[in-house]
This record gives structure tokens, C-alpha cells and sequence, in this order.
């Protein structure tokens, strides 16, 4: 018996060098990278990127121009879909429309061969209904159904089948904004109990930094950077993830001097700016062009007049707008050196402090080693 | 304008509403109404070469229809994987098939036929054994049947093809990731979405080979079919029995072509 346990190293889905042509665009472009087994992992990147198609590569609809795709150790490579372990939902959820809510989840069993007994797949579907809270909605038909509940069933349909490894292509996209949020965290819930690998592909940054365990950010094609949704947000290798995941303001600048991680950059208006290099990216050498990093959230805002610490460096400008958030305001000034800047203000120093309002003439600062330097690509 | 159109109305319908109800006439002469009654349909009905005009368009049309449904939709499916320039070829000789006239597929497939059972039989003659009387290639059952599923086919796959275009390709992959195999895939999933345009397809092509005299006409050798029939019979003048077989064809036809539509129109996805 081959120990299926407590691995949790153990690799699930694995692309090495994979390329997918199509006759004139490279859709997946020399792709590396590995998922384990239980993770919870997405693909997230702007439309076009190549998402669906890395997800397609894993269900079998299309096959590697170049290069390999391996699930739980053996290549897949030419083998079609209906016989991989892996099971997909798909964006518009593709139910079979004539047949009822528990036809189309028992349909991944009454597959195989042996097929099971009719009680044994009545049972299963019971249960499955059950585990997406779908009780006695066997006998709907799935046009019937809301948006939320037919992605309950195409969930059903496929985690049915305790595939090793569940692939998600945008199954939120089609509900709404309150739904999609309680969608989100029943899926989260459901991959911890089952313990299921799940690929997720979505183009929306909140979704996958809620949800994964990892995220693979792609740009036509390529990788730029994976990693945890903390490691992406803290230490993005390029300005490209800085300003695909979360908000950021990014001050262009010319690298004056590049000592270890620590970097100079004087900006078109003469100012003098630093922060640092995150750790892995590639090094960024004098006179190369580069921007820092600044999160809303790292600049702190003070009234004009207002004495700020030395080594913090300050921008002036004036409030142009303030939303109130509930536990923040978010304000945006324009200053006079960088044009518009957005500031996340958290509640407790909205209180202490003042509060701004549009006209209000500012200052801006940050502490330079709380920021990064980043490279465009 | 609203008088052309009635105008063009009355023309076309008078002479089919005239037949109709002359088919009901009590009197035995086709031009004066004298009275309503059905004693000629019992006439035609129990007429045996009526009987036997019927069975054989019956036998064609059953044919046509199950033969053209078939490798129409075969063909269909099997278009829809063909790309590029090769797809417009064929898309575009399937179109011409359906608007050559049936005068013109008539005497292509007569002149066809002819030339190649006469470069035939006599290889057949050469082949057989001494004796024994070989087989000879004529007009028949098989011709007819040949020269209207040319036609019909082409019904078929026109149909079938919008449907599949209609549906979701999805559904398809969502199968065969459930372990389908292509051909459960197939007859689970495909087939019950496209069967609404098989059916009409099947419909439509019994009706027209059961309606169609021209071809039939030119290929269709010994046999009589009811057109064939009723054109005979009409140049020994017209009689009320007529009247009655051409309103029975008329109601067949009107049921089948109304089901097609009905069948069409019925969603792609329900
Ligand atoms: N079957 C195909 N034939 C030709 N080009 C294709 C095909 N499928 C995808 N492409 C191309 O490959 C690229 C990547 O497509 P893909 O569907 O993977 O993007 P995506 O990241 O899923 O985008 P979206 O967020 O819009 O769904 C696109 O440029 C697309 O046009
Ligand atoms: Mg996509």
C-alpha cells in the first residue's frame, strides 16, 4: 500500500518547461512550477494572461506544445481528459440542462466501470447535496436554480467524484458581490474539509489573496512571481505584482546609488529617494531606471506645518478627496512633486489626531526602510 | 400594396382550398360541387394501384429520411471539426445542393446512373458464371432513393449544424472530464441536444421525398410513386379521387413540416 497520509510535501500537479502554441500566440510560455498536494493555489493575472489555458493543460483539453505536465508524479502528456483524476468546474458552470440537479451530480460516477449501484449513487448524490447545503434540490431542474446555487451544484458534480486534485476556472465571476464573498469563504471551508487540492484561476486579486495558500501571478504567458499572498504583498519582485496585487503608489526615479539591498533614486524633480531591494529579485544596477513602492497604508499624513521626523521623507500637496471606509479613510493628494497620492489612514489616528478634508493643505512621509525599490520587470 | 398581397394570397391558395373541397364532392365530375361527402377518399383508399403508388413513396420516403438523418448529421458533426479554407468548401457545396433545382438533380443523377450501370453490367455479365443469369443494374427503389437523399442530406446538416453551433462546447469538455468516453460523451450529452434538429431534419426530408415528383420522375425506372401516380392519372382527366389523394398528401405534409418548425423553434438549451 502506497502512503497516501500525512505527506504534506508530497507534489500534486507539476509543469516543467510547459509551452502552449496556439497558431499564432504562445498562450503558456515555458511555465515551471509545482502545487502540493492540499494546497490551495491560483493563477491570477490580467485577461489573456494564459490562465484558462495552464488550467486546461491540467484537465487534458489541450496538451503542451513543448514541455511536460506531470499529476502526482506521472506525466499526463497525451492523455485525454476522461481519464485523468482531476475534475474541473467551469466559469459558466456548464450543467447538462437536460438532466436534474442529482443527474448531473452522479454523472462522474455512473462513468465508471464498474459503474456503481443505483443505491450506492443515490446515496452519494444524498450526500454530496448535503455537503453544499442543497438538500432535496435532487429533482430541480438546473435552470431552475439561482447563479450561487447552480455553482453549488457544478461544485457537487465534480467533488463527487474525490478527485486528487480540483481545478476552479473563475467560478465566481458570474455572482454577485455579496454572494461571491460568502462563495469565497464556503470554499475555503470545503477545501480544508475535504483536504483536496484546488487550482484556482481568477482576475481578481482580493479573491486570490483571501483564498490561497499560493499564488502564481502570469503575464502573457509567463510567470512573474509566486508565492504566498503574504510574501506577494510584502516583497513583490517587480512593480508589475506590486501593482497587480493591492494598491500602491509607485515615485519614478533614477538609481543614483545601489549599495547591497539598500537603493538612491533621484526623481525627475530633483528629489532624493531610498528603500530598499527585495531580497530575491534581480539586482538593479546605477543609472537604471526603478520606482519605489510606497503602500497607502506605510504613508502617514500630517498638517503642513507639522514637524516630521528626520529620516522619514516628505511629500506636500493638498486633499483632493476623502472616502470614509469605516475602519479607514482613504484620502488622495496632490502634491506638488508626484502629482496624485493615495494614503490609507487608519481609525484609531483619524481619532487622535485630525482629520482632513478637501482644500487642506498637507504632508506626507514615510519611513524610506519600510519601502521597496522595484524594477519594472 | 395590401391588394398585390391578398391578391398574391388568393393565388396561391384558391386552387390548394378548391382541391380540398372538391375532394369532398358528392357528384362524380371534378368541375361541378354537387353536395359534400368522403365516398372518394373510401374510393382511393381502396384503389390497389393508389395502394401500391403509396407503399412504394411510403418505402422511399421511410428510407430517405432515416438514410439523410443519418449520414447528414454524421456529416454535420463531423464539419464541425474541419477549419479553415477546406470548411468554406464544403459549406458552400452543401448550400448549392439544396438550391440546385430538383429538374437539374434529376437528370444529372438519370444521366449518371445510366452511364455507369452501362459500363457495369456488362463487366457484371463477364464475371458471372456460365449459366447462370447475371445481375443487372437498372432504375429502382435504390436510385430514387439515392438521387433524393442527395438532396436531403444536405437538409440535414444545415439543420444539425446550426444546433451544434447553438450549443455549448462546454457541456461537452464538462463530460469528458467526468470520465466520459467520447462516445458516451456522445450519446449522453450531444445527442439529446441535437436530437430536436435530427428529428426535424428526418421530417423534412420524408416530406420531401414523399412530395417530390420531379426527381422521382427521371430515376425512378419501374416504380410508381404517388406523384408519379397522380400525374398519370390526371392526364386521363382530373376526378374528384384525386382530389382526395392530393388533400391526404397535403394534410400528411402540413402535420410533418409543422412538427419540423415546431421542433426547431424549441430552445437550444431546455
Ligand atoms: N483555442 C485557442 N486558439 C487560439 N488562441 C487561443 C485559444 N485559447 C486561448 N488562446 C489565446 O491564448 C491566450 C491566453 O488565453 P487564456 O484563455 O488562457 O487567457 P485567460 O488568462 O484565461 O484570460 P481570461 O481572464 O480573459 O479568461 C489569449 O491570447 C487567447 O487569445
Ligand atoms: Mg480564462
Amino acid at each position: 500500500m502506497p502512503d497516501h497520509s500525512s505527506n504534506s510535501n508530497e507534489v500534486d500537479i507539476e509543469f516543467r518547461n510547459a509551452t502552449k502554441r496556439f497558431e499564432n500566440v504562445v498562450a503558456v510560455d515555458d511555465v515551471s512550477l509545482s502545487v502540493e498536494r492540499g494546497a490551495f493555489f491560483s493563477f491570477l493575472g490580467p485577461s489573456g494572461c494564459g490562465k484558462t489555458t495552464s488550467l486546461r493543460l491540467i484537465a487534458g483539453f489541450d496538451q503542451p506544445s513543448e514541455g511536460d505536465v506531470f499529476i502526482s508524479g506521472a506525466s499526463v502528456v497525451g492523455i485525454p481528459p476522461h481519464k485523468r483524476p482531476v475534475n474541473m468546474v467551469f466559469q459558466q458552470y456548464a450543467l447538462f440542462p437536460h438532466m436534474d440537479v442529482a443527474e448531473n451530480i452522479g454523472y462522474g460516477l455512473r462513468q465508471r466501470s464498474p459503474k456503481p449501484d443505483r443505491q450506492d449513487i443515490t446515496r452519494r448524490v444524498d450526500e454530496t447535496l448535503e455537503m453544499v447545503r442543497l438538500s432535496g434540490y435532487g429533482k430541480r431542474r438546473v435552470w431552475e436554480l439561482s447563479g450561487g446555487q447552480q455553482q453549488r451544484v457544478a461544485l457537487a458534480r465534480a467533488l463527487i467524484n474525490h478527485p486528487t486534485c480540483l481545478l476552479l476556472d473563475e467560478p465566481l465571476a458570474a455572482l454577485d458581490r455579496k454572494l461571491r464573498r460568502e462563495m469565497q469563504i464556503e470554499l475555503q471551508t470545503l477545501q480544508r474539509d475535504v483536504g483536496i487540492t484546488f487550482i484556482l484561476v481568477t482576475h481578481d486579486q482580493e479573491e486570490a489573496l483571501s483564498m490561497s495558500d499560493r499564488i502564481c501571478i502570469m503575464r502573457e504567458g509567463r510567470i512573474v512571481q509566486s508565492g504566498s499572498p503574504r510574501e506577494l504583498y510584502d516583497e513583490p519582485l517587480n512593480r508589475y505584482v506590486a501593482d497587480f496585487v493591492g494598491k500602491t503608489n509607485f515615485f519614478d526615479g533614477e538609481i543614483i546609488e545601489a549599495r547591497d539591498s539598500a537603493i538612491t533614486l533621484k526623481s525627475e524633480s530633483g528629489q532624493v529617494l531610498v528603500g530598499v531591494q527585495p531580497k530575491k529579485a534581480a539586482p538593479l544596477v546605477n543609472g537604471s531606471r526603478a520606482c519605489v513602492a510606497v503602500r497607502p497604508e506605510m504613508i502617514s499624513i500630517n498638517a503642513a506645518d507639522k514637524n516630521v521626523g528626520d529620516d522619514s521623507i516628505a511629500l506636500h500637496g493638498e486633499v483632493m478627496n476623502r472616502i470614509f471606509l469605516g475602519e479607514h479613510s482613504e484620502y488622495l493628494v496632490a502634491t506638488v512633486e508626484y502629482g496624485e497620492v493615495m494614503v490609507l489612514s487608519p481609525k484609531s489616528v483619524e481619532n487622535s489626531n485630525r482629520s482632513f478634508a478637501p482644500g487642506d493643505r498637507v504632508s506626507l512621509s514615510w519611513r524610506p526602510e519600510s519601502v521597496l525599490v522595484l524594477g519594472d520587470t | 400594396m395590401r391588394i398585390y398581397a391578398i391578391a398574391v394570397f388568393l393565388f396561391l391558395y384558391v386552387p390548394i382550398g378548391i382541391i380540398v373541397l372538391f375532394s369532398f364532392n358528392a357528384g362524380r365530375h371534378a368541375s361541378e360541387l354537387r353536395g359534400l361527402s368522403i365516398q372518394w377518399y373510401g374510393k382511393a383508399l381502396s384503389n390497389p394501384f393508389v395502394g401500391d403508388a403509396f407503399t412504394t413513396s411510403l418505402i422511399v420516403a421511410l428510407s430517405v429520411a432515416v438514410l439523410s438523418s443519418l449520414m447528414g448529421t454524421a456529416a454535420a458533426l463531423a464539419l464541425q471539426r474541419l477549419k479553415g479554407s477546406l470548411r468554406v468548401l464544403f459549406d458552400g457545396l452543401i448550400y448549392i445542393s439544396v438550391m440546385i433545382p430538383g429538374i437539374v438533380i434529376g437528370i444529372a443523377t438519370l444521366v449518371a446512373l445510366v452511364t455507369v450501370f452501362d459500363f457495369l453490367n456488362p463487366i457484371l455479365a463477364s464475371l458471372w458464371p456460365e449459366g447462370v443469369k447475371p445481375p443487372k443494374l437498372h432504375m429502382g427503389y435504390a436510385s430514387v432513393i439515392a438521387a433524393h437523399t442527395l438532396f436531403t442530406m444536405s437538409l440535414v446538416i444545415i439543420l444539425v449544424r446550426a444546433r451544434i453551433a447553438g450549443m455549448d462546447r462546454a457541456l461537452i469538455e464538462a463530460s469528458m472530464d467526468l470520465y466520459a468516453t467520447p462516445w458516451r460523451t456522445f450519446y449522453q450529452v450531444t445527442l439529446p441536444q441535437i436530437y430536436p434538429a435530427i428529428l426535424a431534419g428526418f421530417l423534412l426530408s420524408f416530406t420531401f421525398s414523399f412530395d417530390d415528383f420531379i426527381i422521382s420522375f427521371f430515376v425512378a425506372g419501374a416504380n410508381t410513386t404517388l406523384p408519379i401516380y397522380i400525374f398519370s392519372s390526371i392526364r386521363r382527366g382530373i376526378t374528384p379521387e384525386v382530389n382526395a389523394i392530393g388533400t391526404m398528401v397535403l394534410a400528411v405534409s402540413l402535420i410533418l413540416l409543422m412538427t419540423a418548425q415546431f421542433l426547431l423553434r424549441s430552445r437550444v438549451n431546455r
